[in-house]
């Protein structure tokens, strides 16, 4: 017997399609005939390609998602936003200071805040939006690099913000920030690049890469791996490697 | 030791962290910690006057409702500026129920504000929560000999909705100061505007006020002024320079918040104050009075 599809009517761009209703508003775009080639990516909700918004009957509400990860609903209705214009503020990174005034100077419009919250409720990652924003506008680079550190750069916020911020962007520099002048330089990692740079290695892959098959799956097997729920003082008893 | 929602706001967390850690440690030395909102936003900056556009008054009662949510029904804050916007903001919707409604409306799915959450400044802490006994009873280092010019500015007194104090007279800090061990010097400038934002536009104007502020001020014979207000510190301290390239007298009276007063008077140490953040530095006067 046939599998039963019970099919639903959705509203793409304003034209009625009937579709599967256990197809995510991206296949069912498909499934209508679309070929995309802009606005799907990763299919997998995290490369920010598909935002999409839309409406329920009997709703005002503006309704956000990515494409690929939104189930179809009776009667949504919806439209795509393959893309958001954003603007940019160009900087060197090693050169600002991890301040506010970085902020007034690369994104002065976030001053323009009034904390309406509509970023935040037209996030589809559910980030806190404005409070990474507010974050920005006092100084607060570590929190706005928090909070805004699942951000996938749709550009519904910024579609959606009546004092015209390029949110994604702020949260980019309020990051890169944090990661280069806020959270501590990892010693370790110098050390590591160093011993790359003067050859400790060199040794150790040739006789990898000229072994065979065989021998390079006993090596596999009888490497030392660092177990699972290992405790912090954990250390490997070859040093070869390090 | 006791609690209170505390909101920072934007200047404590940047040009004026003397005022905050100051604030944060006398606080906890008279039995209370400031307890920063977790997550806070900009407070509106200027309480606005269009009694049409209610998009202003999103900001501060976003804050009142986050304290409603996290279970406070008091919030303190410091800065006038931040003080004054929340609570006119918190006062136009208490007495308009349709504009409280409207700004709900506008701000579903969160949740509404219900119009019960008191917004308190620091000073009124003093006085009413902890009482000037309590913190004269504190004092292990008497501001002796210290004469004070108690500075309040427009914000803290009016309009009389939003003052913590008498509106032409206020005291609060007088008596602070006074229970501190100094001696308060009577000043009719009190609540003279200092300039306000015109500093960002017009320096000059901010020179010319601030400038007899300071005047009458040494006039009287204080030898610093206190006050509560970051931009009225701005205005006082920093500007003095422009006073002295104006009329050629730099007045060197150093400014202080009353935060300062009450670390050093409760033995806290010079550290908590952050000194170097002022461009009249105070610490000759306070070392020539063994404060530090």
């Amino acid at each position: 017997m046939e599998p039963k599809v019970n099919l639903i009517p959705i509203h793409i761009m304003g034209k009625q399609y009937m579709v599967p209703d256990v197809l995510t508003v991206m296949k069912a775009m498909e499934y209508a005939g679309y070929q995309l080639t802009r606005g799907c990516g990763c299919r997998g909700g995290i490369c920010g390609a598909c935002g999409i918004a839309y409406r329920l009957p009997n709703s005002y509400k503006i309704e956000v998602g990515l494409a690929c990860q939104a189930m179809v609903q009776p009667d949504m209705y919806l439209a795509v936003l393959p893309f958001y214009p954003n603007k940019r503020g160009v900087h060197d990174v090693e050169n600002l200071g991890a301040n506010v005034d970085t902020f007034k100077a690369l994104y002065p419009e976030v001053f323009k805040c009034v904390s309406c919250n509509t970023c935040t409720k037209s996030c589809p990652m559910s980030i806190e939006v404005m409070d990474y924003i507010n974050a920005a506008m006092r100084g607060d680079v570590r929190q706005a690099a928090e909070l805004s550190f699942d951000c996938v750069m749709c550009g519904l916020c910024t579609s959606r913000c009546p004092a015209e911020i390029s949110h994604a962007n702020v949260a980019i520099l309020a990051r890169r920030l944090y990661g280069s002048q806020v959270v501590p330089r990892a010693e370790h990692l110098a050390k590591q690049v160093k011993q790359v740079k003067t050859g400790k290695f060199k040794e150790g892959l040739a006789k990898l890469k000229s072994a065979d098959l065989t021998s390079l799956k006993e090596l596999y097997k009888a490497r030392e791996a660092e177990p699972d729920n290992a405790p912090d003082e954990w250390a490997p008893k070859s040093n070869d490697y390090l | 030791m006791n609690k209170i929602a505390y909101y920072p706001g934007c200047t404590l967390s940047n040009t004026a962290k003397n005022f905050d850690l100051s604030a944060r440690e006398s606080m906890k030395a008279l039995g209370w910690e400031l307890d920063e909102m977790p997550k806070w936003n900009c407070c509106g900056t200027v309480y606005s006057l269009a009694s049409d556009n209610l998009i202003n008054h999103v900001a501060p009662i976003r804050l009142l409702v986050r304290a409603q949510e996290a279970g406070h029904d008091r919030l303190t804050t410091l800065c006038s500026m931040c003080y004054h916007t929340i609570k006119m903001a918190n006062h136009l919707v208490r007495k308009d129920p349709d504009k409280l409604e409207k700004i709900n409306f506008y701000m579903e799915p969160d949740p509404a504000y219900k119009g019960k959450v008191e917004i308190v400044h620091v000073l009124e802490m003093l006085k009413k929560d902890i009482g000037f006994e309590s913190i004269r009873a504190k004092v292990v280092k008497p501001l002796n000999g210290l004469k004070l010019d108690c500075y309040y500015g427009c914000l803290l007194t009016r309009p009389k909705e939003a003052a913590l104090d008498d509106v032409e007279q206020p005291t609060v800090m007088d008596d602070l100061v006074k229970a501190l061990g100094a001696e308060a010097v009577y000043d009719p400038y009190l609540t003279e505007c200092c300039g306000s934002y015109h500093t960002v536009m017009d320096k000059d104007v901010v020179a010319d006020k601030a400038g007899r502020i300071i005047e009458s001020a040494k006039k009287k014979g204080a030898e610093a002024i206190v006050t509560s207000c970051p931009l009225c510190f701005f205005n006082l301290d920093a500007r003095q320079k422009d006073i002295a390239a104006k009329t050629g007298r730099a007045p060197g009276l150093p400014i202080l918040y009353f935060t300062q007063l009450m670390a050093l008077a409760f033995g806290l140490g010079p550290e908590v104050c952050m000194f170097d953040l002022h461009y009249v530095d105070p610490r000759p006067l306070l070392k020539a009075k063994n404060l530090m």
